[in-house]
């Protein structure tokens, strides 16, 4: 069998049905088999989108995405999109074309050591030199890339490795040596748990992506409940917890709530569970959380006492191990008082905005999104002030419904993000919840919404600025708005030049009607709310600061 | 403080770029660093010297040698006995009256092989483990040291 043939086999045995990608020189015999394959192919107008894309359709679907994109430009147009999801654990497998095995390492035309580009942003990366090597590599591939703490490999396919011939057969089982993720918690360390809990008046749960790639949002729904501790989300965490139950204390850290962050601080119990104490949530160090014991549930053995030392970690599938916990829990925690406190604390700091009947709020546009789709929609966010509000103000009620640059932060994530989650989940409303910065980083996606007719709703709270980077301006740097004001194309226009429905909101009273519309229609909409240019993100904990100090509490 | 650490990796071509270029991105410092096959050949054995400021990093270091997929097994050999050694070219050139002396004293003291000599020019090779090796350094910089090459520590397990 020729080896691209072998690669579709491959993709097809992993059960790919959608790859994003774009096409080059390096990569047209693996096209040329793909032109009969049964996989559906999404080109975007840009490697980076494709990326994006193959990542939210892995956070919306919980499957592998892949995405393609040929030697030297394309791969190394790759590297925001692989970093992002390796920051996020994301599962992604990016195929990327090479020059012929004889010219690699002779600066050939269109040719970039991209497995050393890649060595330090992937879970694991392969350059394969034979075809008689790809069935195995591309077993592994998808195994590493979604088992233990998931992430991105890429595969580097030399034009010539397309081009061999080799016996097809792939393997049936894998079993790599040196790679064998922990499941099962220490039943040791999970008694030992459990007696902490018991013990404990002041427990708070933290709760962060880990819970939504381990399929566990019911058990901790069931654990919290047991245990009778609050529970925080940390923004990859956000829709792990019903965000209307009462025990929901919303986002902790940076811009997370009041309540969330005192509660951390006054606890004498953090649970953690899949997460990995980002220094956005835990600000100073030293004033985290501090009278807690630290209980430390986490896949990945690096994230356990890499910033917060662990008084008892547990190395482990999260829902593994909150299964094994519930059905060894007797008691819950002494914590009647307690809540009494958190909800004290909810009625007196809630999250608000200065309401307005002229300008527009962004908050109150997430809100209307979040009122007319029953918090059932899907909604991805660019990076910046538009991240924070709809994390904020959409009450996520299921896991895989929030989809975000956490880790990496970047700008221009959140379009193809969508239409990756668009494709990955036929039917559902996607959102997403732009700046009118970020929106122009993949623009030229609407190019892309508009061939395979994607349904993807783009909201750009238009301020005209690069906003988070001017809010930090006002407060720390004597309001020297180096850089951040935007002069903006006339965004409506560009859309319709692609043949995208746009339409341009500038008065708080059309908000209503413009979302009904906005959902009414179905296919791709951008929408432009010119909102109130200076609106700050807040409460904020300004950087480097305890997360007990707040400020903007009741802005 | 020094630690030695050693990672069993599997002899692939790479993984020696995948090990160095996670001590560049997490800024760990590496002292120095050896490769070679083992009894095993689809096996390498990297030793590493690592300074750590403190556990904490020192696990960090651990645990992120043992994440990286071709990393087989990382064994801390400073916690427990183990025999280390490092050999040592030094070309040095015999410039004083009685630099033949103290060259006497250093061949018997530390088993020090003459490789070559040519006129007063001659190549020492030492084999020793750490503490020999600060000995060695520090004695001949009695002799006008021409060039200098050390392999980096091996080590091994009782």
């Amino acid at each position: 069998m020729k080896g691209s043939e072998i690669i579709i086999e491959s993709l097809k045995r992993e059960k790919v049905e959608v790859i994003f990608g774009y096409p080059g020189g390096a990569l047209l015999p693996f096209f040329d088999c793909l032109y009969d394959a049964p996989i559906k192919f999404y080109l975007t107008r840009h490697e980076q989108a494709a990326a994006h894309a193959a990542d939210g359709y892995a956070r919306a679907s919980g499957k592998t995405g892949v995405c393609v994109a040929t030697s030297g430009p394309g791969a190394t147009n790759l590297v925001t999109g692989i970093t992002n999801a390796y920051m996020d654990s994301i599962p992604i497998v990016a195929l990327t074309g090479q020059v012929r095995t004889s010219l690699i390492g002779n600066d050939a035309f269109q040719e970039a050591d991209t497995t050393g580009i890649t060595r330090s942003i992937t879970k694991h990366n392969y350059l394969v030199k034979n075809t008689e090597d790809l069935a195995r590599v591309f077993k592994e591939a998808f195994y590493i890339a979604s088992s233990g703490r998931p992430g991105p490999v890429l595969v580097d396919l030399p034009v010539d490795v397309q081009m061999g011939e080799a016996e097809f057969s792939y393997p049936e089982n894998i079993s790599i040596r040196s790679y064998r993720p922990t499941y099962y918690g220490h039943p040791g360390q999970i008694k030992k748990a459990l007696r902490a809990i018991e013990k404990s008046k002041h427990p708070v749960i933290m709760a962060g992506g880990g819970v939504i790639t381990s399929g566990a949002s019911g058990r901790l729904f069931e654990f919290a409940k047991k245990i009778q501790a609050p529970v925080t989300t940390t923004l990859m965490g956000l829709g792990a917890y019903p965000a209307e139950d009462e025990l929901f204390l919303g986002m902790p850290g940076m811009h997370g709530t009041v309540y969330a962050n005192r509660a951390i601080t006054n606890s004498d119990l953090l649970i953690a569970i899949g997460c990995r104490f980002d220094d956005r949530v835990t600000g100073k160090l030293d004033a985290f959380a501090p009278q807690a014991k630290i209980i430390h549930i986490d896949i990945d053995p690096t994230s356990i006492s890499k910033n917060v030392k662990a008084d008892i970690p547990i190395v482990g599938d999260v829902g593994n191990i909150l299964g094994e916990m519930l059905e060894l829990i007797k008691k819950p925690a002494q914590s009647k008082e307690w809540l009494k406190e958190i909800e004290r604390n909810k009625k007196k700091y809630p999250l608000s905005y200065r309401k307005s009947s002229l300008r527009i709020k962004p908050q109150a546009v997430v809100e209307e999104i979040f009122s007319q789709t029953r918090g059932e929609a899907i909604i991805s966010t660019e990076v910046g002030q538009n991240q924070m509000w709809a994390a904020q103000f959409y009450k996520f009620k299921f896991p895989r419904t929030f989809i975000t640059s956490g880790g990496l932060g970047t700008m221009g994530f959140g379009f193809p993000a969508a239409i990756g989650a668009s494709i990955a989940c036929p039917g559902r409303l996607v959102f997403d919840i732009a700046g009118d910065g970020s929106i122009q980083m993949n623009i030229q996606e609407l190019a892309t919404v508009a061939t395979y007719k994607i349904p993807v709703k783009i909201i750009i709270l238009n301020n005209n600025y690069l906003g988070m980077v001017r809010q930090w301006q006002e407060l720390f740097y004597k309001k020297r708005y180096a850089a951040t004001p935007l002069d903006n194309p006339d965004f409506v226009k560009v859309a319709e030049g692609f043949g995208v429905k746009a339409m341009r909101i500038e008065k708080e009273k059309d908000i209503k009607k413009a979302i009904k519309e906005i959902i009414a229609h179905k296919g791709p909409v951008l929408a432009d709310f010119w909102i109130e240019e200076e609106e700050n993100v807040f409460p904020m904990v300004p950087a480097g600061a305890s997360i007990d100090r707040m400020i903007g509490e009741l802005a | 403080m020094k630690h030695t650490i050693q990672a069993l990796v599997e002899n692939k071509f790479g993984v020696l770029a995948r090990v160095s270029s996670l001590f560049s991105a997490r800024g760990y410092n590496i002292d120095s660093l050896a490769v070679g096959t083992t009894e095993d050949s689809t096996i390498s054995c990297i030793t590493l010297v690592v300074n750590a400021e403190d556990e904490r990093i020192l696990e960090q270091i651990k645990k992120q040698l043992n994440k990286l997929i071709d990393v087989v097994t990382v064994i801390d050999l400073t916690k427990r006995e183990h025999i280390d050694r490092e050999l040592i070219l030094a070309k040095i050139v015999l410039n004083k009256k009685d630099s033949r002396r103290i060259l006497k004293e250093i061949k018997s003291k530390y088993g020090v092989r003459i490789v070559s000599e040519k006129n007063n020019v001659l190549v020492l090779e030492f084999v020793g483990d750490n503490r020999q090796t600060k000995g060695f350094l520090s004695e001949i910089e009695n002799f006008e040291i021409k060039q200098l090459v050390r392999t980096g520590r091996i080590a091994m397990g009782y």
